[in-house]
């Protein structure tokens, strides 16, 4: 539904987005994920139409962005980050407002702003201006602008941004129910997020992309993804980490705990592709030794270490 | 999904937003105490002894001058300050809608005020017999010079997110449509410069082609003036928001 080509927008001499290239079909939520000032807002703006990009193509549905914007933004439902609105208009009417310049008149209208309403329980708060709305009824108030059309798509600048926890949690619940017919893209910094929402995910990083893939894909590519950890007691780390060096797939171990007979040591696997068995090898291990096996789990890796390890500044890495 | 629907669909929002706050009322109240003024006191309304609206047409240049930015120097440098600016101009509209939708709301309100002079018209008529054609054709005069006014104060809006230096920038550009072809301004001017110079200067002037219409003569090159400021400004407008949004 979204093409992405070669995408780059210059400030001055600061390239904030550079040859960035993806698509995201019907079915997807894309998590856009990135230190501040990487560029997600800046794509976001130009997949939306607010800002021409330096050169790139952007392609919504079938309309070229650039050359044909009205019938792409039609397709597009959009909430800007810090959920913009006119402060002295009241909910009802704001809604009333984004609808009608959707194109939608009469009954249409009414419909659709009670459906948004109901969407983003807004109720409570319909005859209020918006400028005294708190900030999560703001945010709900923004989004269901962006939803008042029932858009094929929904591009989103971190909505779960100011929330309570509550509200991240209906929120989180709302994007993974639409994206079920919806291509959604988002962009946030909270990874549990990620990791509860999408179904792919994008890093980017000074204006690039730097990874690519579904959250269990990065999540492989953390340092100790599909390491084993064993914990056993009554032996010595040393005889411990001598016996599962010579199990088949092992490499390097390191030993996390030795409390004088409790004993934890984290096997990682010798290539990616011996990951489970190398579990299940350990485990025979274990048994045909009759060892005192307290633990034994295959590490996942965890989002925010590949986050940090691909974002960090070269030197800080290094470091 | 046609122009006029979104650009009807702006102007509703846009009056609403005047009419939602207090700004509106207060607004008409000082326009109309401040026209009663300038045509009463200082333009001695009854001591000329005539049957005509002259001293009330006379003085609105100048009264529109702080008045006409005032109204004008919200409509987008407050987009930009809230951010709608981002909601507005991703939804399916061109920015041409939206500048013309604009600047129709406000120009619609000024008439609004502007039209509320009326009193004056009926006092005129009461205590002579002017010739009220004169006065219909001072109106559309005065209409056409808010609209231009107007014109400027949006393009100066759409230049900063600040209010009061959009006012400031709109009331300097305004002073020199106004003195451009104010007489103490050309009088002094012809000393120096040949009158062919003078001339053209006072062209650019809206006081030169606001006193047609004062004096009842509808002049092309008047509507032609009017209507290519307006135009010049708010196609400037556009180019402004454009580059704004390219970075």
């Amino acid at each position: 539904m979204i093409r992405v080509e070669n995408l780059k927008k210059a400030f001055g001499p600061k390239l904030a987005v550079n040859e960035v290239s993806f698509s995201v079909e019907r079915g997807e939520v894309l998590g856009f994920l990135g230190p501040n000032g990487a560029g997600k807002s800046t794509t976001m703006r130009m997949i939306t139409g607010f800002i021409p990009p330096t050169s790139g193509k952007i392609t919504v549905g079938e309309h070229d962005m650039l050359l044909n914007p009205l019938p792409a933004k039609r397709l597009i439902g959009y909430l800007p980050e810090n959920a913009p609105g006119y402060a002295d208009m009241t909910v009802q009417a704001f809604l009333s407002f984004a609808a009608e310049l959707r194109g939608l008149r009469g009954d249409a209208r009414k419909k659709a702003v009670s459906r948004a309403v109901d969407l983003c329980s807004l109720e409570n708060v319909l005859y209020q201006h918006i400028d005294t709305l708190s900030k999560g009824y703001k945010h709900r108030t923004c989004l269901a602008q962006a939803l008042i059309h029932d858009p094929d798509i929904l591009i989103m600048d971190e909505p779960t941004d100011g929330l309570d926890p509550n509200q991240k949690h209906e929120v989180r619940n709302l994007i993974k129910r639409m994206g079920a017919t919806k291509a959604i893209i988002f962009s946030t910094h909270i990874l549990e997020e990620v990791e509860a929402a999408c179904s792919r995910v994008i890093i980017i990083d000074r204006g690039r992309i730097v990874a690519n893939g579904t959250p269990e894909e990065l999540k492989a590519r953390a340092a100790n993804a599909g390491a084993v950890c064993v914990r056993v007691k009554g032996v010595s780390s040393a005889a411990l980490a001598e016996e599962l060096r010579r199990v088949a797939g092992a490499g390097k171990s390191e030993v996390l705990r030795d409390d004088g007979g409790d004993v934890e040591i984290r096997v990682y696997p010798e290539s990616a592709w011996t990951n489970g068995a190398l579990t299940a090898n350990i485990a025979s291990l274990a048994a045909q030794k009759k060892w005192q096996l307290e633990q034994l789990h295959t590490e996942e890796g965890r989002l925010d270490e590949v986050f940090r390890s691909i974002t960090l500044p070269d030197t800080v890495k290094a470091g | 999904m046609n122009a006029w629907t979104n650009i009807k669909a702006i102007v509703k929002r846009e009056l609403g937003a005047y009419f939602s706050s207090p700004i509106a009322y207060v607004f008409l109240v000082i326009f109309l105490l401040l026209a009663g003024f300038f045509t009463f006191t200082v333009g001695s309304f009854f001591e000329r002894g005539e049957a005509s609206l002259v001293s009330f047409f006379t003085w609105h240049p100048w009264l529109y001058l702080f008045l006409v930015p005032a109204i004008g120097m919200r409509l987008w440098s407050e987009e930009r300050r809230l951010g709608t600016m981002e909601l507005l101009l991703t939804m399916p509209i061109t920015t041409w809608q939206a500048i013309v939708g604009k600047f129709l709301a406000s120009w619609l309100f000024l008439a609004l005020a502007l039209a509320l002079t009326f009193p004056v018209v009926i006092t005129v008529n009461i205590l002579g017999d002017p010739d009220n054609g004169v006065i219909v054709t001072g109106y559309v005069g005065s209409l056409l010079l808010a609209g231009s006014y107007l014109a400027v104060s949006c393009m100066t809006s759409a230049m900063t997110r600040n209010q009061v230096i959009s006012f400031i920038v709109a009331v300097l550009i305004l002073l020199f449509l106004i003195l451009a072809g104010f007489t103490p301004v050309t009088d002094l001017l012809s000393r120096f410069a040949s009158p062919r110079v003078v001339e053209v200067v006072a062209a650019f002037s809206v006081m030169t082609h606001f006193e047609g219409f004062q004096r009842g003569v509808l002049d092309a090159r008047d509507f032609v003036f009017f209507a290519s400021v307006m135009g010049f400004a708010l196609f400037t407008t556009g180019v402004i928001i454009r580059s704004h949004r390219a970075g």
